[in-house]
């Protein structure tokens, strides 16, 4: 049986998504046609809005609908902080910690030699500006802790270490929750040599 | 009875993908299996055991479970983590290139021990040596030993004279070294000084030990390098992406003491 233009058009797109398969897409289309049409407008909404609302931050480069994003509009925040990310995605779970205050800079990647990524290809040339105004007193590398995330914030530390600026990393040892037994010699490794009084 | 399901090798990380959220496809390089994929399940979430066992750059003892397509790392010890390497943007830079090449020039499942040994002690030689530009050219011209593309440096490949002490030629596509007579016809060999091919003909016989007390002037050094290189670009048909990121290091300058010489 000959599938319906518009259902098998949604499915096609459904099917693209990461992580969805054509069965999967199917589902997700069958449910939206027994939902309410306005169901199905906001969702299209939402994914038109986007594509035409969504930018990046011209300071920080994180995405926003609005620019600078709010996190930079907000003068309640600690400007002489910037915490540099990979991605933006990285930005909701710090924030949820409630423990920074500071600004923060997305440099939308992590130096990949192997992918032949390498600073020109990220937003570190926008940093240094970002540094260059005196105001900033401390950067924290907020990077991923594995070799790519590694490159990256020792090449960024050798950067920003000619401008007297304070540079610290995100501390690494065991995650809550894990076992001593199966932690990996790295990260003991840090864990002990970043041990903290108790 | 059919095969075991689960065996044990080591291995030397050599390239991560990450696929979903919390997986990653590593391609590693062991010495009984040569290079192999396989699924490190959950190894991007924060209380993987699997975690920093199965980064790049990374010696482990693996336990691996036979699957339909790829093989899933059930198990895992780090042997050596190679800090040295890890806390250094230089020498992370070199460990990143001689991975890339042998990514670059092999298969899978073919095994070859003398490379996965050669692999495993260039490591070790980065985390030691102050000049690891030393350790990349060894590395080169053994790699491509244990490949089978020695270059021949002793009698012309073309005519087989007698190599004479003056300005010679490399020639990437007869492998070896040409003549000045033969050089001069190919426009696309690369020249090569006496100094240059005395110590690739010296470093193609001599163990590392021998070879990194031999101490090349920068210009010698760039040289070595070009030849190589230049090789190294006509066998894998492509550039070798890496050498971007090295090439950016050295601009910067921000180590000079690592940097050549």
């Amino acid at each position: 049986m000959a599938t319906t233009e518009p259902v098998a058009k949604l499915v096609e797109a459904f099917s693209k998504l990461p992580g969805i398969g054509p069965k999967g897409a199917q589902r997700l289309t069958y449910y939206l046609l027994r939902s309410p049409v306005e169901e199905a407008r906001a969702l299209a909404e939402a994914i038109l809005a986007l594509g035409e609302k969504i930018r990046l931050c011209s300071v920080c480069f994180n995405i926003t609908d609005c620019d600078p994003c709010l996190i930079c509009q907000d003068k309640e925040r600690d400007h002489s902080k910037i915490c540099v990310v990979e991605r933006p995605s990285d930005i909701p779970p710090l924030e949820q910690t409630g423990k920074y205050s500071g600004v923060y800079h997305v440099l939308h990647g992590t130096i990949s030699p192997a992918q032949g990524i390498g600073s020109r290809e990220l937003k570190m040339k926008e940093l240094l500006l970002r540094l260059q105004d005196g105001q900033v007193t401390e950067v924290i590398l907020a990077t991923n802790p594995n070799v790519e995330g590694e490159a990256t914030a020792m090449y960024l530390r050798q950067m920003i270490q000619p401008l007297d600026i304070r540079i610290s990393r995100l501390a690494r040892g065991l995650p809550f929750g894990a076992d001593l037994e199966y932690a990996d010699a790295m990260t003991l490794r840090q864990a002990i040599e970043d041990r903290q009084e108790f | 009875m059919g095969a075991p399901r689960n065996y044990q090798t080591h291995a030397v990380v050599i390239k991560e993908t990450r696929i979903g959220e919390v997986d990653k496809i590593l391609t590693i390089y062991t010495p009984e299996l040569g290079k192999l994929k396989a699924v490190a399940r959950g190894a991007c979430r924060p209380g993987s055991k699997l975690g920093g066992n199965v980064e790049p750059l990374t010696y482990s003892l693996l336990m691996l479970a036979k699957g339909r397509n790829l093989d899933i790392v059930t198990q895992s010890q780090t042997a050596d983590a190679f800090p040295a390497l890890k806390s250094d943007l230089w020498r992370m830079a070199c460990g990143l290139y001689i991975l890339e090449l042998v990514d670059s020039f092999t298969v899978e499942n073919n095994e070859n021990g003398p490379l996965f040994d050669l692999l495993l002690n260039a490591l070790n030689w980065l985390c030691q040596s102050d000049n690891n530009e030393t350790v990349l050219r060894y590395f080169e011209l053994h790699l491509l030993d244990c490949l089978g593309y020695r270059p021949q440096l002793q009698r012309c490949v073309i005519c087989n004279s007698p190599i004479k002490p003056v300005v010679n030629f490399f020639g990437f596509g007869q492998g070896g070294i040409l003549c000045s007579n033969c050089g001069q016809k190919d426009p696309a060999a690369h020249s090569i000084s006496v100094e240059v091919l005395k110590v690739l003909r010296l470093w193609q016989r001599c163990d590392y030990a021998t070879a990194r007390r031999v101490v090349l002037k920068s210009e010698l050094a760039l040289e070595l390098e070009q030849v190589m290189q230049g090789y190294i670009k006509y066998l894998l048909q492509r550039e070798v992406k890496s050498i971007a990121w090295l090439d950016e290091l050295r601009k910067t300058q921000f180590d000079n003491s690592h940097v050549r010489g």
